[in-house]
């Protein structure tokens, strides 16, 4: 486990350090130059090359690459243009309101996705069942922003039922008690995470349905079936423990879905997480800001397969003796 | 035509639905018979012919130019009436019109795209798969890195260090950034066929390596490559609605489904038939795609486990 655990962990810092080299030749590949973002007037040559040595851009790439990650090391993002601070602090503010975001709507696509699934494995092939194979179908087929919208239409600005945007409401925020604070949260939180999570939730209860019908297919249900347990009890007890081993593969996936979701959903709801710094960042040309939240949700996404790798491990000790994949 | 300008529409819409049902009629083999006896796969094949209809003949379809502002103090987020079925949006322009060559814009990005990442992935796929050792280790470290960015971001900093891109150049990066799930999909199916016989034989000829790829390993995949290039088109499309969203896509005044809703919300809650129709053309087209792509799972592949080819990158 030890010796799997290591390589793994190499492995994910080998992608890790790979995206960080393209990211930088990205940026030194780019046409224009790095102090005119918006390019429609070319800056006098004399200066122009003042700059270009204040800010050591005259030196070898080797050397300016071994100072990108000197300063990367030390947790230097650079300097984003539209923010007039470090990109560090302006990441350091969005990461926490991206995680909550996706962690809740991780949560509602998990737990409905397995739901619904585990009701349809249950009624495969009745009614219920192509109902839910429809109805999840088209949910699937929902682009994640234009849902968004429409939630936000009805519950938000006609219903009046939930906040339009933002993560607490600033006007009353401060002067609510601790209780009061959380349920502001929650509400501003529950649109947002039901976007993102009903169309993951869709595509959770499609792969759920086709894992359980698989393992009910198997030896050991039938033998389960023979010793006379109910057909619940063989579903919940016996087919879904082995059907779940595949959702913990779905969870490790859920990421990058999640993320490239947030961008736009945050978008939506004045959610100021990581896809909304760059989202905003890209229109006003703040690089800077843009490949660092790249370089942010590649480490996530990263992070995220390791731990899903670590947990199926620990589900499936067969895991463990191969070669990883 | 302005009188009636909902004709040209309704007029592709019954020759798709015809072409769809002489289709039907004239389908031999059981792969077509399977695919047909599904309504669902039969109906969004429908609408796919349907939405290319409309793209081929947007000018005959379309009754106004899409990017003209027809009177921008009179005619500003109108609601649908006979003269203008869709409403008008916020600069006054026809949203029919726009939905319509919206259409090529959308599909032809999605398309293409899809066309790139799945030639792209399937020849990597098969490289890695068919000759293993160092081609496998090296193409497979790639496809990890590749995985790895979430590829809106790619998108995102290619914009920000450049400018917006173009369709066409932006079909062809995400196209280029999105083969790499196609390609683990495929060298898995190519893992397994190589190993069969008649593989062996051919190589036992003396056939060139390609030629044996080409030839006779590849066609054993056909299915997971059909099933997961319809799969491809709607993320695609998903992504690009995405991107234009945000104002990172397609520049307006090219009107792409997701730039019209991107139009369209400011006037959300007082003019919504201006961020309808777009969202609901998008999800029309992926929800084809995907019916497709099952009726084509089930057509191709009947007995192939259940779990094969659902998860896709998205």
């Amino acid at each position: 486990m030890a010796t799997w655990l290591a390589r793994r962990l190499a492995a994910a810092l080998a992608i890790v350090f790979t995206v960080v080299t393209l990211v930088f030749f990205a940026i030194h590949l780019a046409p224009g130059t790095p102090f005119l973002p918006s390019g429609d007037r070319p800056l006098d040559p004399s200066v122009e090359a003042g700059l270009r040595a204040r800010f050591g851009l005259d030196r070898p790439l080797g050397a300016q690459y071994a100072r990108y990650l000197g300063a990367l090391a030390r947790g230097d993002l650079g300097e984003s243009f539209s923010q007039q601070r470090p990109v560090a602090l302006a990441l350091g503010d969005a990461i926490p309101n991206t995680v909550v975001l996706a962690a809740a709507a991780l949560a509602i696509e998990l737990l409905l996705g397995l739901a619904i699934g585990a009701v349809q494995a249950a009624q495969a092939r009745r009614r219920l069942d192509t109902l839910l194979t429809h109805g999840s179908l088209f949910v699937y087929s929902l682009p994640t922003f234009w849902l968004g919208l429409v939630l936000l239409l009805v519950f938000g600005q006609g219903l009046h039922w939930l906040p339009v945007g933002g993560v607490t409401d600033p006007v009353l925020h401060p002067s609510l008690s601790l209780a009061g604070r959380l349920l502001d949260r929650l509400r501003h939180l529950a649109m947002p995470a039901l976007t993102l999570g009903l169309v993951g939730a869709a595509g959770t209860a499609r792969f759920q349905r086709a894992a359980l019908l698989e393992a009910l297919g198997q030896g050991f249900v039938k033998a389960a079936r023979a010793k006379g347990l109910t057909e619940t009890r063989v579903l919940l007890g016996h087919a879904l423990r082995n059907a779940l081993l595949p959702a913990i593969t779905l969870m490790g996936l859920a990421l990058p879905f999640l993320l490239t979701g947030s961008v736009v959903v945050e978008t939506v709801f004045a959610w100021p997480g990581m896809g909304k710094l760059a989202a905003d960042a890209v229109l006003s040309r703040d690089y800077p800001v843009v490949t660092a939240t790249t370089l942010a949700a590649t480490a996530l996404v990263v992070a995220g397969s390791l731990l899903a790798d670590v947990l199926y491990a620990v589900a499936d000790p067969r895991v463990r003796r191969e070669r990883p994949q | 035509m302005t009188a009636l300008p909902l004709v040209p529409p309704a007029l592709v819409l019954v020759a798709s639905g015809l072409a769809v049902i002489v289709l039907e009629r004239r389908a031999r083999g059981p792969a077509a018979r399977r695919f047909f006896a599904s309504p669902v796969a039969a109906a969004g094949l429908g609408l796919l012919v349907f939405f290319a209809g409309l793209a081929l003949l947007a000018p005959l379809v379309a009754p106004y130019r899409p990017s003209a502002q027809l009177d921008i103090v009179g005619l500003q987020s109108r609601a649908p009436s006979l003269r203008f079925p869709l409403g008008t949006d916020l600069f006054s322009r026809d949203i029919l019109s726009r939905l319509v060559y919206g259409t090529r814009v959308s599909l032809g990005i999605g398309f293409l795209a899809a066309f790139v990442s799945v030639t792209v992935g399937t020849a990597v796929g098969a490289a890695a798969g068919y000759f293993r050792r160092f081609t496998d280790a090296v193409l497979m470290r790639i496809v990890d890195v590749g995985l790895a960015v979430p590829k809106i971001f790619i998108v995102l900093a290619a914009v920000s260090l450049g400018r917006p891109l173009a369709p066409v150049p932006l079909a062809l990066l995400l196209g280029l950034t999105g083969w790499f799930a196609t390609s683990r999909l495929v060298r898995a199916e190519v893992l397994t066929i190589r190993e069969r016989n008649y593989v062996e034989a051919a190589r036992a000829l003396g056939v060139r390596p390609w030629r044996v790829i080409a030839r006779h390993v590849l066609p054993g995949a056909a299915a997971v490559l059909v099933v997961s290039a319809a799969l491809s088109v709607a993320n695609m499309m998903l992504l690009e609605a995405g991107l234009s969203f945000i104002g990172a896509g397609v520049q307006p005044p090219l009107p792409s489904w997701g730039n019209m809703i991107a139009d369209a919300r400011d006037v959300l809650a007082t003019a919504p038939w201006t961020s309808v129709f777009p969202g609901l053309s998008i999800t029309a087209v992926v929800l084809a795609l995907h019916s497709v792509a099952d009726g084509l799972k089930a057509a191709l592949d009947p007995n192939a486990p259940a779990l094969s080819g659902i998860v896709t990158e998205r």
